[in-house]
């Protein structure tokens, strides 16, 4: 996000947008519950199910129990105050609790849950307090937290109890068979007498075993589903927004871009060709006119003068709209053809492996320019240098003047217009000025894409 | 008389152009508007003299120098005239440091130039004859490029000034004339420039280049 300037005085930081968030992910348990049923049944997913809601059974049991303690401690001692704080904690119970959560999840998804905090950069335990506090993701972690104690905690044992009710009968035969010839009441009111009648309730349990592993599944999935809700970094709106507003204003500046080519060539193609049709023109009239009238010859002379001033002006015009030398020969021999018209003698030093992306091309000129008339006119400088690499697939830019510095980078619209189009390529312009000099301003732009 | 190809795609331009040349008695044998042409008008009819504008369609970039530098690969001693928009001299060092010295007349020339027509005829000629001609204003920001290190910072003034109309492919009478000095002192300027910067003192053509060599530095 472009935040303003920061740090360290005379800098100019506007730091790339952070790159768009993943999207919804798909639940790898519903993944599986979708394949043949015998193909699921046999697989390690009912048993990782299993393991995943008993698990959460016990821990949701603990946490229920820690939670009520907590709570009713802290409402009794509120009034001598020490309560208020035992209150706080258990709000902030989610963040333990997700934390646990994220990782037992691992069991049922390959792909590992973000954390949704941010770094603390404070160890204070009561600023730590503070700003999770402040935080969205916490709230939305006692939100799961409540879900666990209330929904999964109590869906999981009664599946577990199902399951294990099912596992029971599933081996009554044996048990039959162990407890013979005594008779054997496996439904209250109806005798088992031998092992082989124990047979039908054994199909019973099997067919409980795999509704236990199907809703094993949901419930897993459905866990899964609210964790990625609740327990991870979201795109709420704002950041949506954010998102959107980088994007359009990409293309905001690719439509300028854009825009400032169609002038360059409608001037090229117009204006100035019309002018030199017409000096030559007058060319030609001068000549018919060899021995003619000396006023009409001297009114041509003056004709052909204003002509070229007005091509003169017009080529530097076009030149400070886009350079064709840029376009064509790329962004040293463009910034060599800037510092040759610059009033400050300007060493340029720019050797790069290959062209770069155009917009990197055109913004980077654009700032050497600036940069470079800024030194010419305010800052006593007697020379300057540009200086451009390519490392490791970012561009690297310096132009140093050696004036009396204390450039402040806000003073002119020129610069941070600039810095806004550094911005959108996701580079960044900083700028340093100490009093007394040197001024240096560097370009990082990222040239990979 | 020359047989003149041109190539300049502003249509109004190209109808001034072929009414200058056939005005000032040349014959326009092609006057075409893209680069592609160009290169199938001079196949077709072997000019003596090539114009051509830098920025041409269909790219709209460099095709006409390109083009120009295409030509010049294949029709040996082929003269080529180019005409630019620009004074960047980015352009003027692509067309010489691509071409190699010595086959047929070269000249880059800036497009406004046409208005004073007699001296674009001349240059014109010159070219035709097998001279290099660089525009002026491009031999001045090219002079004004040197920084302290280069030795030409060794040259007098007059010396530069000697070494600025020779890069524009004058002789050494027509220079004694425009500084209005003795062709001797001409010849004795160009010496000591020759010396100062480690040249040959060879004559014309390769004169020209090899001055222009040294003052755009490196080839690109």
């Amino acid at each position: 996000m472009a935040e303003g300037p920061e740090g360290e005085r005379g800098v100019l930081d506007w730091r790339a947008p952070r790159p768009p968030l993943p999207t919804e992910r798909s639940v790898a348990v519903w993944e599986a519950m979708r394949q043949r049923p015998t193909r699921f049944l046999f697989s390690s997913w009912p048993l990782r199910c299993w393991a995943h809601l008993f698990s959460g059974m016990l821990f949701g049991l603990v946490v229920l129990l820690g939670l009520v303690l907590m709570v009713s401690a802290g409402v009794l001692l509120s009034v001598v105050g020490v309560g208020v704080l035992l209150l706080a904690a258990a709000a902030m119970a989610g963040v333990p609790v997700a934390a646990v959560e994220r990782r037992r999840l691992r069991l049922v998804e390959p792909a590992p849950l973000q954390n949704p905090h941010g770094p603390t950069l404070t160890t204070g335990g009561m600023s730590w307090m503070r700003s999770r506090l402040a935080e969205r993701a916490t709230w939305r972690e006692l939100g799961y937290t409540a879900a666990l104690t209330v929904v999964f905690t109590w869906t999981g044992f009664g599946v577990t109890a199902l399951l294990a009710f099912s596992a029971t009968i599933t081996v009554s035969p044996l048990i039959v068979w162990l407890l013979a010839p005594e008779t054997v009441m496996i439904i209250p009111g109806r005798a088992v007498p031998h092992p082989l009648a124990a047979l039908p309730f054994s199909a019973g349990g099997v067919l409980g075993l795999a509704v236990c592993a199907y809703l094993a599944g949901l419930l897993t999935g459905a866990q899964v589903k609210l964790a990625d809700l609740l327990l991870t970094p979201r795109a709420d709106r704002s950041q949506r927004r954010v998102i959107e507003l980088t994007r359009s204003r990409a293309r905001l500046a690719d439509a300028f871009e854009a825009e400032r080519r169609r002038i360059e060539r409608d001037l090229h193609d117009g204006a100035q060709q019309q002018l030199i049709a017409l000096s030559m023109t007058l060319g030609l009239a001068q000549m018919e006119l060899k021995d003619g009238n000396p006023a009409v010859a001297e009114l041509i002379t003056r004709g052909r003068a204003e002509a070229r001033r007005a091509q003169d002006q017009l080529r530097d015009l076009v030149r400070g709209i886009h350079p064709q030398v840029l376009t064509d020969h790329g962004l040293a021999a463009a910034v060599a053809e800037v510092a040759l018209r610059n009033p400050l003698p300007v060493t340029v030093d720019i050797d790069l492996p290959r062209r770069l992306p155009g917009a990197v091309e055109t913004t980077a000129y654009f700032t050497v320019t600036e940069a470079l008339a800024n030194a010419a006119k305010h800052s006593g400088a007697s020379r300057a240098t540009v200086v451009g690499r390519l490392e490791s697939e970012r561009l690297v830019l310096t132009v140093t003047d050696d004036g009396r510095g204390g450039a402040d980078p806000d003073a002119g619209t020129g610069l941070s217009g600039l810095a806004d189009r550094m911005a959108i390529l996701r580079g960044r312009l900083l700028v340093s000025s100490p009093v007394g000099g040197p001024t240096q301003l560097r370009v990082e732009v990222p040239c990979s894409a | 008389m020359l047989r003149v190809v041109l190539a300049e795609d502003a249509v109004l331009l190209r109808a001034g152009l072929v009414e200058l040349l056939t005005r000032s008695g040349h014959e326009v044998v092609a006057a075409v508007g893209d680069a592609e042409q160009l290169v199938l008008a001079v196949d077709a009819s072997c000019p003596d003299i090539v114009i051509t504008d830098v920025r041409m369609p269909p790219g709209l970039r460099d095709e006409g120098l390109k083009a120009a530098l295409e030509l010049r690969a294949r029709h040996q001693r082929l003269p080529v005239l180019v005409l630019s928009q620009y004074v960047a001299t980015a352009y003027a060092t692509q067309l010489l440091s691509r071409d190699s010295a010595g086959r047929g007349g070269l000249g880059y020339l800036l497009k406004e130039r046409v208005g004073e027509v007699s001296q674009f005829m001349d240059t014109l000629r010159q070219v035709a004859e097998g001279q290099t001609v660089i525009d002026p204003e491009v031999v001045r920001v090219l002079l004004a490029q040197q920084t302290d290190s280069r030795p030409l910072n060794r040259l007098t003034p007059r010396e530069r000034e000697v070494l600025a109309l020779m890069a524009e492919g004058l002789n050494n009478q027509t220079i004694a004339q425009r500084l209005t000095v003795t062709e001797a002192s001409v010849v004795k300027h160009s010496g000591n420039i020759f010396m100062k910067l480690d040249l040959d003192p060879a004559e014309g053509n390769r004169r020209v280049l090899a001055v222009l060599a040294h003052l755009r530095g490196d080839p690109a």
